[in-house]
């Protein structure tokens, strides 16, 4: 537990929290110094190609960093680097491109402020938060199920939000996990039974 | 129950699709006489289903995506400015509010077949503001709110009336592009029916008349005043846009809105 719970707990009373927030990487440029802006095409492009997924790029940062003022920020942030990283869009699937970049962001956003520097490591260290047994004084059955999706170790949580709730293929996800097929179907499997189980344990009070 | 152990993977590849087709019919061959992945994979498809429940995942909270609006626009490229349209020079050239009343209520019908593209585009800025990606920047039915909102950020000053008490009520207004140039939308209200009036500079060269057209069961209504080019795009039937057409122009101090 306690690597994230410090982190959140970083996030709370650091005095760098809200400065962070309020300029996160790479906006302190200013349009019109460095990056070139995009034409009113390219942003209207942008905004028919890329903004229909702000629902499921939120998704997916809400359970990245299980904390929702940090997922707006985390999404924000993307969305900058997104829209300034347009150009280099190269077609393809526009919600594989915009997961791996809040990805990133949430990788970036949370490493200068926590000890965990491979997310690897937290695979056996859930958050006491969000344990299942936490998740069931919540009320409701799709608040026990988010809780206990936001329990999963990271690579499995992402793995299975990646593929159940944004319903990538195993290809996206491995693009966007930069992990290689197998792994992410092991992942996979391994996060839907630790789900599973869970879940039975929790209706079997 | 369990899966069998060879089985495990393949379970998960055939819930999500990710087989080919000869694995696929052997792997339904196995499920009919293996009850131990057939109960995994109905454990498998009954968590998918709890997951895909409403409530599991979050929608972005509307403030984020208003700051996500507002940051594509302020990291766009204004469009390049043309010849500004100021009200006076074109005041020789406009209706006034009664006279447009009256062409509204004549409201010929005509086909424009050079503005087909046109329509089109009219009708995707449409639907997509009212997928509520970008409904609008400004969201007020106040137009003393909505009016000054447009300033600085066009080279016209498009008329803005609230025609709540002629039943279409103003929501907001926002920027969208028609033909690559940053033009004002202005969101009515009719009942559950969204209204877009789309204004920009008239192009001298293009002083048609009043013209309705229909496209995918979207109606579209282009009409001119001072200068300015509107067009009315709706799923309200096309009787309601006319009766909106003639309450806008028929608004206090048309042409002249303060």
């Amino acid at each position: 537990m306690g690597r994230i719970l410090s982190f959140r707990n970083v996030r709370a009373s650091s005095p760098d929290a809200a400065a962070g927030r309020a300029s996160p990487p790479g906006s302190g440029r200013r349009p019109d110094d460095s990056a070139p802006a995009l034409s009113a095409a390219e942003a209207q492009r942008f905004r028919a190609l890329v903004l229909p997924h702000l629902d499921a790029a939120y998704g997916f940062a809400r359970f990245l960093s299980r904390d929702a003022t940090l997922a707006e920020d985390i999404v924000q942030d993307a969305f900058l680097k997104a829209y300034r990283g347009f150009a280099g869009f190269r077609g393809g699937d526009p919600r594989a491109w915009l997961f791996a970049i809040v990805r990133t962001t949430f990788l970036s956003t949370t490493r200068g402020r926590t000890t965990w520097a491979d997310p690897e490591a937290t695979e056996a260290i859930p958050s006491e938060a969000d344990t299942p047994e936490a998740a069931l004084l919540r009320q409701g059955e799709a608040a026990s199920v988010r809780g206990a999706i936001e329990a999963l170790p990271e690579p499995f949580r992402e793995a299975l939000v990646l593929r159940e709730l944004e319903e990538l293929s195993y290809r996206q996800i491995a693009e966007v996990t930069s992990a290689p097929i197998g792994t992410v179907m092991s992942r996979l499997a391994r996060a839907r039974q630790m789900l599973l189980a869970a879940l039975r344990e929790e209706g079997e009070p | 129950m369990s899966a069998c152990p060879d089985n495990s993977h393949l379970i998960h590849a055939f819930l999500d699709g990710e087989l080919d087709a000869a694995n696929t019919e052997a792997f339904e061959t196995h499920l009919k006489t293996c009850a131990g992945c057939a109960a995994e994979l109905a454990a498998l498809q009954a968590l998918r289903a709890r997951i895909a429940a409403p409530g599991v995942a979050t929608p972005a909270p509307e403030a984020l995506r208003g700051r996500i609006e507002a940051m594509i626009a302020a990291e766009t490229a204004p469009a390049p400015r043309r010849r500004a349209v100021s009200l006076p020079a074109v005041l020789p050239w406009g209706l006034s509010g009664a006279f447009a009343a009256v062409a509204a209520s004549l409201a010929v019908v005509a086909t424009l077949p050079a503005t087909a593209g046109l329509e089109d585009q009219l009708v995707a800025d449409h639907v997509r503001s009212t997928l509520a990606l970008h409904l609008v920047d400004v969201a007020t039915s106040d137009r003393h709110t909505v009016k000054p909102w447009f300033n600085g950020k066009l080279d016209f000053a498009p008329p803005v009336a609230d025609l709540a008490a002629q039943g279409f009520p103003l929501v907001g207004g926002r920027l969208d592009y028609l033909d690559d140039r940053v033009v004002a939308a202005l969101v009515y209200r009719r009942n559950k029916h969204v209204i877009n009036l789309f204004v920009r500079p008239l192009r001298p060269a293009l002083r048609l008349p009043v013209a309705n057209a229909s496209r995918h069961g979207y109606s579209l209504l282009r009409w001119t005043e001072g200068g300015l080019e509107f067009w009315a795009v709706s799923d309200v039937e096309p009787g309601d846009l006319a009766a909106f057409h003639r309450a806008f122009a028929a608004r206090p101090g048309a042409l002249g809105t303060p």
